[in-house]
């Protein structure tokens, strides 16, 4: 039996696409402030009660950017997760960081729980797609990137780390960027690892290691490695400048201010808009108010906002 | 004074697989030190005349009854583990004895559904504090690396449905790579290695079939070369084939340590899963029942619980 405030969400929503038009603003004041399993409950409910699923509903009323932002934001975090990764590798380009992201900024339950949600959903298993999509250094990458189910305790082998730092320096001043053993560190070891690896290897040689791995700006490879190196080690970073580009329209990553949003919106993004904010002196909130408009804008902001007191 | 017949007993409970408890206890445990004296004098095979006037226990015969000792042990102990505890200490300690062990490796990866299998990389986070990913990568260093890395990293849809159109294609490649197996090995083929270690079970099936109607002859059949792929392949494909391949080669004269276990590891394993189909498929390569083998070639308390295992559900 669904609580009161659940019923009366379902009532609300479905007046909401109510006549000619949508009230759209009803929409957002609604789903922009319930979290993941809220609107799981809503889902449920929505179904039961008028024997249709809300999102298909949502898909019929709205459009564009801002259908685009509440269909992600209504989808349960792991579904979510699942339909961004097959539309990375439908349309896989060498500059698509997508499946990275997920593979890499997840926990390990979270991408487990998108594998199983990417089997429901399309029939077949997330590594054998991007097997199946992606050639070359790439897949030699990506395939063990989304396949890992790594390792999530804090436990660090400092032997081991050093001796992994001098593999990768060793790997990385050859120009053998590809290097099984490169690949390995960073598509296996645990991210407390790969950490205290990362920190040994700047200790002891100098540079971090993504300076070292921009010896050639136009190299997409490179490219996808420091972006593997970042989203293990410094996600907030990371998402900071996928925010930074998508919003001053540079780069072709299409609806990742839409993506970051609602994939962030319930785990870091407090420390992403921190981020934020110290590297281009302006907030989030301003940025994307200059950037977008309606109501796309309006659940933008409302989801930025969310969980904040 | 001790029997000849009461000899051969004896000799009998200290070959073969697992010991003769009831035996020794009531042969060994009666005879005097004349009888004990005798017995050795008798048995060169077991002991050693030393040039100090005794005779020597053969080392390497009481190494081998400590393994014959401890089978009980290791099965009861196996069996009562959590699947997936048992799964994770098996792959470990296949890494550990090193490349003529990592058949196990595949064994497990290729033959657990997808569930177990994750279970089994669940218990081996919390038993040893890696990722089996990371371990496999780690320690493998040979041409077999990208597959069991693969392999063990799967998390294959398990439903019905296969694109037929795809797995022609892929039967086609895999044709070509084995074509090609004298210019470039195709356990090291970037595609074959993503066929095998991505596509669901059903699809390799489909796969296989295509490949028969491409080439007339099974995969597996024309990869007996490159023992790590056929081995993929009939785990992935025809389990119970390979379960028994694996059985019968425990039972063959002169099988070393490693193949004993199998014994064992296959049996306590599959026990809750295919042993009805193992045990067919048994019959029909070897002839005889698998429980008359046993019954045959096994000795005491480890025969009984095996055979106890192998019977159950029937």
């Amino acid at each position: 039996m669904a609580s009161l405030s659940v019923t009366e969400d379902c009532e609300q929503l479905r007046k909401a696409f109510a006549g000619w038009g949508t009230n759209e603003g009803l929409i957002i004041s609604i789903l922009a402030h319930r979290n993941a399993a809220q609107i799981k409950l809503i889902r449920q409910t929505y179904a039961q009660t008028y024997g249709e699923d809300l999102l298909k509903d949502l898909d019929k009323e709205l459009s564009n950017d801002f259908e685009r932002v509440v269909l992600l934001w209504t989808l349960d975090p792991a579904e979510r997760d699942a339909l961004l990764a097959n539309e990375a590798t439908k349309r896989w380009t060498s500059s698509n960081q997508v499946l990275v992201e997920i593979a890499c900024t997840r926990t390990s339950q979270q991408l487990l729980l998108a594998k199983q949600a990417y089997h429901a959903r399309f029939k077949r298993s997330l590594e054998e797609d991007v097997a199946y999509h992606t050639s070359g250094d790439f897949r030699k990458l990506l395939v063990p990137l989304v396949g890992t189910y790594r390792y999530e305790g804090e436990e660090v082998n400092m032997t081991l780390a050093k001796s992994e730092a001098k593999i990768l320096h060793e790997k990385i001043s050859e120009k053998a960027y590809n290097h099984e053993d490169v690949i390995r560190i960073l598509a296996t070891r645990s991210k407390a690892q790969i950490n205290a690896t990362l920190n040994h290897y700047k200790n002891e040689f100098g540079n971090d290691i993504n300076k070292d791995l921009k010896t050639d700006p136009k190299d997409e490879f490179l490219a996808i490695l420091r972006a593997t190196v970042k989203c293990l080690t410094r996600p907030e970073k990371y998402f900071e400048k996928v925010l930074r580009l998508a919003i001053n329209k540079r780069g072709t990553d299409e609806g990742a201010l839409t993506r970051v949003v609602t994939t962030r919106a319930e785990i870091d993004m407090k420390i992403i808009k921190e981020e934020y904010h110290k590297r281009n002196s302006v907030t989030l909130d301003h940025a994307i108010g200059k950037d977008t408009t309606g109501d796309y804008e309006k659940m933008l902001l409302a989801l930025i906002g969310h969980g904040d007191a | 004074m001790a029997l000849s017949h009461e000899f051969q007993a004896l000799t009998k409970s200290f070959s073969g697989f697992g010991v003769d408890e009831k035996s020794m206890i009531s042969i060994l445990g009666k005879w005097h030190q004349d009888d004990r004296k005798s017995y050795r004098k008798g048995c060169p095979q077991f002991f050693i005349q030393d040039d100090r006037l005794f005779e020597k226990w053969d080392d390497r015969h009481v190494a081998f009854l400590k393994h014959e000792f401890l089978r009980l042990k290791n099965a009861v102990v196996l069996w009562t583990m959590h699947p997936w505890e048992r799964d994770a200490r098996l792959m470990k300690e296949a890494l550990v004895k090193g490349p003529q062990a990592y058949g196990v490796i595949i064994e497990v990866a290729s033959t657990r559904s997808s569930e177990q299998l994750l279970g089994a990389r669940r218990a081996y986070h919390s038993l040893f504090d890696h990722s089996i990913e990371e371990d496999v990568a780690y320690h493998i260093n040979d041409s077999r690396r990208k597959l069991l890395v693969g392999l063990v990293s799967s998390y294959r849809y398990e439903g019905p449905k296969v694109n037929e159109e795809i797995a022609k294609s892929e039967a086609k490649t895999l044709f070509a790579a084995i074509k090609n197996a004298d210019k470039k090995n195709p356990i090291e083929d970037e595609e074959v290695v993503r066929i095998l270690t991505t596509r669901s079970k059903p699809h390799l099936k489909v796969i296989f079939k295509h490949y028969k109607e491409i080439n007339g002859k099974n995969i597996d059949e024309d990869l007996d070369d490159e023992l790590s792929l056929d081995e993929t392949m009939q785990c992935l494909c025809t389990p119970q084939t390979y379960f028994s391949k694996v059985l019968g080669a425990a039972f063959q004269n002169g099988a070393d340590e490693h193949a004993k276990e199998a014994l064992t590891r296959v049996i306590v394993t599959r026990a809750d899963d295919d042993m009805k189909e193992i045990k067919e498929e048994y019959q029909k390569k070897y002839g005889v029942s698998l429980s008359k083998k046993i019954e045959d070639a096994v000795n005491g308390n480890y025969k009984d619980f095996l055979l106890t295992l192998i019977a159950r559900g029937e």
